[in-house]
């Protein structure tokens, strides 16, 4: 086992620790901040793949943007301290029967699959060459979902505004 | 050469789709909801980019398909908080059972 894979478990039991224990802590203000430590294993198994564009990504939009939204949303919503109420055992028991099932299920048919992967020579994932495909025209281009993206991110913020504003007292 | 190969990744971002599965299935408030939803969209991406590095390292079909899931997934998220800050307002709650006023 060289250091390498090492690494690779300890940032892989780190987010499913943190990842489980979000889900199921009692105080919502400590699940935020284990979302928080999950989303930045993530983002360690990234580094760890060499994808450093991506990682960034996910700290600065995912770490730096959503969970900050909801920390605030948590705060404006109710009182951080207090107790989740407890969620019933019957619904505890179908979720983790479900949950059991589900990732036995699934954990068995990827390990029967072969995977069968390409053998031609990988492109390196740098910022430039994502730079290149992203706004490119051209076959391997992605400027359409570029763009349709960009929309859909410019009418979710005025949708948000709009749902979020405050009605003005009527007179 | 590393011992860690496709499935070895594969398995943490099943573990951690089946997480998120769970915590949607039991909390009954919103926002731990949507925190939930997080880590499976969180657990997707991982998986793009697996597939993308050890399966198709000559395309960067999954690298773009994560970026465009961060996008979304941003601006599903604020759309939601919204959503919920507006709930918080008319009902004084944010848990599920509350919010049954469609209920026939």
């Amino acid at each position: 086992m060289t250091a390498q894979d090492i690494i690779f478990y300890l940032l892989a039991a780190f987010t499913l620790v943190t990842g489980f224990l979000a889900v199921t802590t009692t105080k919502i203000f400590r699940s935020a901040i284990f979302l928080l430590f999950s989303l930045i294993g993530i983002a360690g198994i990234y580094f760890w793949l060499e994808y450093e564009f991506i990682a960034a990504v996910q700290i600065i939009v995912y770490v730096g943007g959503i969970v900050v939204l909801i920390i605030f949303s948590i705060f404006l919503t109710q009182e951080a301290g207090s107790n989740l109420p407890d969620t019933a055992l019957s619904k505890k028991i179908t979720g983790g029967l479900a949950v059991v099932f589900g990732f036995g299920f699934t954990l068995l048919q990827v390990l029967q699959h072969k995977f069968i992967g390409t053998t031609e020579q990988g492109i390196e994932p740098n910022v430039a060459n994502i730079g290149n495909r992203m706004l490119g025209v051209n076959e391997f281009g992605y400027s359409l979902p570029f763009e349709v993206v960009s929309i859909l991110l410019l009418a979710a913020m005025v949708g948000c505004i709009v749902i979020a504003l405050k009605k003005p007292a009527e007179k | 050469m590393t011992g860690i190969g496709l499935s070895h990744i594969l398995v943490v971002s099943i573990a951690l789709f089946f997480i998120g599965v769970y915590g949607f299935l039991t909390r009954r408030n919103m926002i731990m909801m949507l925190m939930s939803i997080e880590l499976i969209l969180n657990s997707v991406n991982l998986n793009f980019i697996a597939f993308n590095k050890y399966l198709w390292a000559n395309k960067m079909d999954g690298l773009f398909f994560t970026i465009f899931i961060i996008a979304i997934a941003a601006a599903e998220a604020a759309v939601a908080i919204a959503i919920i800050i507006n709930l918080y307002r008319s009902h004084k709650s944010i848990d599920v059972e509350d919010a049954s006023d469609l209920k026939f």
